[in-house]
């Protein structure tokens, strides 16, 4: 391997900014937030493979798949809340969800 | 340059270029077909860093559950694409700012590290005993070190599983549903019903 680690951090911090972005840029399209979601929990299962790859510690890779775990009952969930919000409302825009504003 | 950076850079580009495009496409379905090929070029990097058994997950997980799970919901939604992009320049300034802040920092973090007094260890050591795989020796710390977390994990996909379906699962008026109860109940007096039928003059 002679990829240095910092590559790996690099990629991963792009991934996230993009991620964080693009819950800023989509205030109509909750789907796309979700998607939005997925790839900051993928960019952090970067970092934590790279460092387990460079640390020789197999822990990072254990974790990393406990947040795919994570990510996908997540995304399971959330998917059903939008149905479930369209069902209702008729649209999916996050200004909309503001109903319950305290 | 190496095979190895090259591929490298391949991956990453195409992963970035691909992550950009999950969050400005113009249509939803553009959006989850971009997020695949961005898990694709991750499952790739993965490989290349060794970690087969994580790229092969994120392919079956990622690839084949979830990102059709978002392609079911995103054609099952009717939803409007002109209305989605009002607003759009509205929230680009802030979120732009936000970005590349956040982007700064985390490039200043990765690269101040690197040149710090005590050095990270650049070379990797091997993840795996000789003769081992990556899937074996994942499986070694699974089943023995991290069990309790494992069950876990699947205490998290089953309560993913039970609020997924309560979340969606409505009973509507006047739609005749399967009661598996009532039928396996049934017996010969509520089933039968015996005649004397006359002949020709039919019941």
């Amino acid at each position: 391997m002679v990829v240095p680690l910092t590559h790996f951090l690099t990629l991963a911090a792009i991934l996230f900014t993009i991620g964080v972005f693009g819950i800023f840029l989509n205030r109509k399209n909750v789907i796309i937030i979700l998607m939005s979601i997925e790839l900051i929990l993928l960019s952090v299962n970067i970092n934590l493979v790279a460092f387990s790859a460079y640390q020789g510690d197999l822990a990072g890779q254990v974790f990393a798949m406990f947040i795919l775990t994570v990510a996908a009952a997540e995304a399971a969930i959330g998917l059903a809340i939008v149905v479930v919000y369209f069902r209702n409302r008729g649209s999916i825009d996050v200004d909309d969800i503001n109903l319950m504003k305290g | 340059m190496t095979p190895h950076l090259l591929l490298f850079y391949l991956f990453a580009t195409v992963a970035v270029a691909a992550a950009v495009m999950v969050v400005s496409a113009r249509n939803t379905v553009h959006s989850v077909l971009f997020l695949i090929l961005t898990f694709f070029n991750a499952a790739a990097l993965f490989i290349l860093i060794g970690a087969e058994f994580l790229a092969m997950v994120l392919v079956v997980v990622y690839v084949g559950a979830v990102a059709v799970l978002f392609m079911f919901v995103v054609m099952m939604l009717n939803i409007n694409a002109v209305r989605m992009r009002e607003g759009l320049m509205q929230y680009l300034p802030i979120g732009g700012l936000v970005g590349v802040i956040l982007l700064v920092e985390l490039i200043l973090v990765a690269g101040t590290w690197a040149v710090a007094d005590t050095p990270p260890p650049i070379e990797p050591r091997p993840t795996t005993a000789e003769g081992l795989t990556n899937t074996e020796a994942l499986g070694n710390v699974f089943f023995t070190e991290y069990f309790y977390i494992f069950q876990a994990a699947g205490v998290i996909l089953l309560v993913a599983i039970i609020g997924a379906i309560t979340l969606t699962l409505r009973e509507r008026p006047n739609v005749r549903r399967q009661n598996i109860g009532e039928q396996v109940h049934r017996d010969r007096k509520t089933a039968v019903e015996l005649r004397k039928v006359k002949p020709r003059a039919g019941i």
